[in-house]
């Protein structure tokens, strides 16, 4: 999926505070484990106890600040030792204090782990991977930071999936959904990724349906939204994928009031190589909706494409005059419109859910469209849209080309959201 | 289906009656729920825990000022604090540096967050209010359509543009923009960029040398409203690579909770200059905090919430009284419920005074005696009845009548002018019914809920139930003499003039 690949890498190469802030919450107050941890032999299983003390402490202060003062711990880290660094600058103030783990842990393991936090810290990060490297390097296997799941924890996790728009409530409601059986566990970011991507997924599952065609004729697909959230854009990005699947496709310029919204969707029909029908700038577009309607009926067209003028969901005049545009097309098909498209911009956020809610109230809106996740936003809040109303996402619009509308699919989406590495 | 934050609060601090210094606990609890305030209003995230942080220091060991409840006061601290973030130390919001013509100020932002519209608003403003002559140029060579726009809305305006060269990049624009603006005397200069991602490396670069050959005296980052927890890289990412001076917040007009402002304000330092409230060109208007505050915090949401649920209330109770009224169906709770309505719209002399031709009247009826006093008299008289009597006036006997006037402290004879007035309006009811003038009926209705609203009081008391089967009480009662004239007097009043 290359789209959703391009989109995962702009996620990786933007900061990804969900993957960052992962990181930092298993590090403040894990627990380095080998990789092959549970199949360890005790022996390694106490050496690795005896290292507890530069973890322990961390973990200690992580009762009471964890949750608010966290943040700065925030460096990418990877799970492989060099990431540590931070543990072990965290723990650094404990260590002065507390010399005594280093005289009881004598016994046979390799011991010096709390040595490089005490000294000198900057040296520290090198130090260690060298350390952990060697210490580690025995089974190859990877050294892990995993850390119990607990409230502290999950609260975290619940901040980070806010910071990606899903909202308050879908947030809790994921992490439940996650801590449900695991509580107490030991898990690493990976674990939590796979576990947050697969909880996601799940969601996201059943609203992953592609724009439904009927064998009607002209099939009318109306195109609703807020300003400037790529509804012309979109509609040239359809009109070009249904032409390139043969079917014969009409645009109606509907947006008879922003500056050259005309034109702009004229330059699209012509990428497209589709006919678009325009009426004046401040010309009603119930009239030229319904005479759009007639001319694709007579030309017998597989598809009528209405763009419409960007409106707030609270403008009553607006939300009215679009249902307008439906009753007057209703007088020549009684059915249409058969889909009424919400496109959606990804850097909104909870504003959404109302977004959403009156438009379905008073458009009958039927799927959605996101648009703009090639950039920084995640588009978390689909996640809440799906949990509360379930409408089927068509697509999603990753750059400002033509072929760059992709078909929504939820595991990839998932692990863009969550920056899990698939496969 | 956000919570008010006072009311949230409210929940928080209900076992909280003791008074005195907000204790760190106090403050803990109610922080938590600003903090899903904050987050649900799309203030970002890291901005809500550093905003959290701030106020619980100001907030733990604040003295409760006496008769406000903790939760309020921690609303208000935290309402002050938003304020004191959003506006900043710069003083003057709406002012741009547009000194030593020609002046440049460069757009830029995401795709889609209303650049154009604000470049336009902006160039309307400057030559309006500031006297300026202002030149405008699209550097947008991305989006169909997009120079043309700018074009129409100039000439919508009156602002120029920079005539349209195809096939020209950006910075060769910006060039020609900078002399033209040399050569014909303007004082600013606007340059309207394209839409980009943040993380957009090719187009920021392209932004970047835009910057630098107009070396612009202002650049404005215009941002959706709407915008949720990506305000913080978009304004990171614009901030550090170009070096913004202001922020214009658009669709302000939404009903989005503008947490975005929050957001951009707190990680750019930099002043939001102006807010966009529309589509049309002079919906553009200086950043105020203390109302983007009180939305963050969805104080304005319940302003709003009440009035709209009092305005269904009255809507629905002229609706029901109306049909009531239509079968002639009229008893003391009605007459109860308009000489209360009557009280409210400043008595008599002030519902005299309002009526054209009748100032002369509200005199003569002053000195006649009918003053707001016996409005009230006859209020008590009703609230002397049973919900039975009131429903049902008829069955008054001696015996109740005598109950009554004693409960008001009045006399029988008041009761029975009383009975007598609501027995015509009764009847002047029951002709309009007949005579089926829903369109004067509706007309009448509407000015008696027209303003004010009721008090919730008496929402309660008016119990469907209990009208309906009053109604069918009423119903079977034979006609009462009738009163011809008044009848295109409001109900209210037409007792009146009659009994005088």
């Amino acid at each position: 999926m290359s789209f959703f690949g391009k989109l995962k890498n702009r996620l990786f190469k933007s900061s990804s505070k969900l993957d960052e802030g992962l990181d930092a919450i298993v590090q403040d107050g894990g627990t380095e484990e080998p990789g092959e941890a549970p199949v360890e032999p005790a022996a390694d299983a106490r050496p690795d106890r005896a290292a507890q003390p530069e973890p322990a402490p961390a973990a200690k202060p992580e009762s009471a600040p964890a949750p608010e003062t966290e943040p700065e711990p925030a460096p990418k880290a990877e799970p492989d030792p060099k990431a540590e660094p931070e543990p072990a600058q965290k723990a650094e103030p404990e260590p002065e204090t507390d010399p005594a783990p280093e005289p009881d842990p004598a016994p046979e393991g390799p011991k010096p782990l709390d040595m490089p936090a005490m000294e000198e810290a900057p040296a520290a990060p090198a130090a260690r991977g060298g350390l952990f490297g060697r210490l580690l390097g025995r089974g190859g296997g990877q050294a892990v930071m995993r850390r119990e799941l607990d409230d502290d924890m999950l609260e975290s996790l619940e901040e980070l999936l806010i910071a990606s728009d899903m909202g308050v409530d879908t947030a809790l409601r994921v992490t439940a959904n996650i801590a449900e059986g695991r509580f107490g566990k030991r898990l690493s970011v990976d674990e939590i990724k796979a576990l947050l991507a697969q909880e996601i997924a799940r969601i996201m599952e059943p609203v992953a349906r592609p724009l439904p065609l009927y064998p009607k004729k002209p099939q009318v697909v109306l195109v609703v939204g807020v300003n400037g959230s790529g509804k012309t854009t979109t509609i040239g990005k359809l009109a070009s994928q249904f032409r390139a699947a043969g079917k014969s496709v009409v645009i109606a310029a509907g947006d008879t009031f922003r500056a050259a919204a005309v034109e702009q969707l004229q330059v699209w029909g012509d990428r497209a190589g589709v006919p678009v029908l325009t009426a004046a700038q401040g010309s009603d577009p119930a009239s030229l909706a319904f005479d759009a309607l007639a001319k694709a009926q007579a030309d017998g067209a597989d598809l009528l494409m209405i763009d419409t003028a960007g409106r707030l969901q609270n403008r009553a005049d607006l939300m009215e005059e679009l249902a307008k545009i439906v009753r007057v097309i209703r007088k020549k098909d009684p059915d249409a419109p058969h889909n009424t498209l919400l496109v959606l911009d990804a850097t909104t956020g909870q504003n959404a859910l109302n977004q959403v809610e009156t438009f379905r109230k008073l458009a009958d809106v039927s799927g959605l469209v996101m648009t703009k996740l090639d950039g920084t936003a995640k588009g978390g809040v689909l996640v809440a849209l799906a949990d509360k109303f379930g409408l089927p996402i068509h697509a999603i619009g990753v750059g400002e080309q033509i072929d760059d509308l992709a078909p929504f699919d939820p595991e990839d989406f998932a692990a863009a959201l969550t920056g899990l590495d698939k496969g | 289906m956000f919570e008010n934050l006072s009311e949230r609060l409210g929940g928080v601090f209900d076992r909280l009656t003791k008074q005195g210094a907000l204790s760190e606990e106090d403050v803990r609890t109610a922080l938590r729920e600003v903090r899903v305030a904050l987050l649900e209003a799309d203030v970002s995230l890291p901005v809500a825990r550093q905003f959290i942080k701030a106020v619980k220091k100001k907030a733990t060991g604040a003295a409760v000022t006496k008769s406000v409840t903790p939760g309020q006061q921690v609303v208000k601290i935290v309402h002050d604090e938003l304020i004191a973030v959003l506006a900043g130390e710069d003083g003057d919001p709406g002012k741009l540096k547009i000194d030593n013509p020609p002046a440049p100020i460069l757009m830029v932002g995401l795709q889609g967050g209303g650049k154009t519209t604000t470049t336009a608003k902006l160039a309307k403003r400057l030559r309006e209010r500031d006297g300026k002559k202002v030149l405008m140029a699209s550097l947008d060579v991305n989006r169909p359509a997009a120079m043309e726009q700018l074009a129409i809305l100039g000439q919508q305006i009156g602002v120029d543009t920079l005539p349209i060269v195809k096939g020209e990049d950006p910075v060769a624009i910006a060039k020609r923009a900078k002399t033209q603006a040399g050569l014909g005397g303007y004082d600013v200069y606007m340059l309207d960029t394209a839409g980009r991602l943040s993380i957009d490396e090719e187009l920021m670069a392209q932004v970047e040398a835009v910057r630098d050959v107009a070396n612009p005296r202002e650049t404005i980052l215009v941002v959706d409203g709407l915008t949720g927890q990506d305000a913080v890289h978009t304004a990171e990412n614009f901030d550090n690579r170009i070096g913004i001076s202001g922020v214009v917040l658009t669709r302000m007009d939404g009903d989005g909770r503008g947490g975005a402002a929050l957001s951009m304000r707190a990680i750019t330092g930099k002043p939001i200059k102006f807010v966009g409230l529309g589509e049309k060109m002079d919906a553009l208007e200086t950043f105020e905090p203390d109302r983007v505050a009180g939305r963050i915090l969805g104080m304005g949401d319940i302003v709003a919430l009440v009035e709209k649920a009092q305005a269904t209330l009255e809507a629905e109770q002229a609706e029901r009284m109306m049909k009531r009224f239509q079968k002639g169906q009229f008893n003391m709770n009605d007459l109860k419920m308009q000489l209360e309505q009557m009280m409210k719209m400043g008595g008599m002399e002030g519902m005299m005074q309002m009526m054209p031709g009748m100032g002369k009247m509200a005199k003569q009826v002053g000195e006649a005696g009918i003053d707001d006093g016996m409005l009230r008299q006859q209020i008590a008289l009703i609230q002397s009845m049973t919900k039975t009597e009131r429903a049902n006036p008829q069955i008054l006997q001696a015996s109740r009548k005598k109950r009554i006037a004693r409960g008001a402290g009045l006399e029988v004879s008041d009761l029975n002018k009383l009975l007598k007035m609501q027995r015509q309006m009764s009847d002047m009811m029951k002709k309009m019914g007949k005579m089926g003038k829903g369109g004067m009926m509706k007309q009448a209705m509407r000015g008696m809920f027209g303003k004010g609203g009721l008090p919730p009081e008496m929402a309660g008391q008016m119990d469907p139930k209990a009208l309906e089967a009053a109604a069918k009480q009423m119903g079977g009662k034979g006609g009462l003499p009738g009163m011809g004239g008044g009848a295109a007097l409001p109900p209210g009043l037409s007792g009146f003039g009659k009994k005088k």
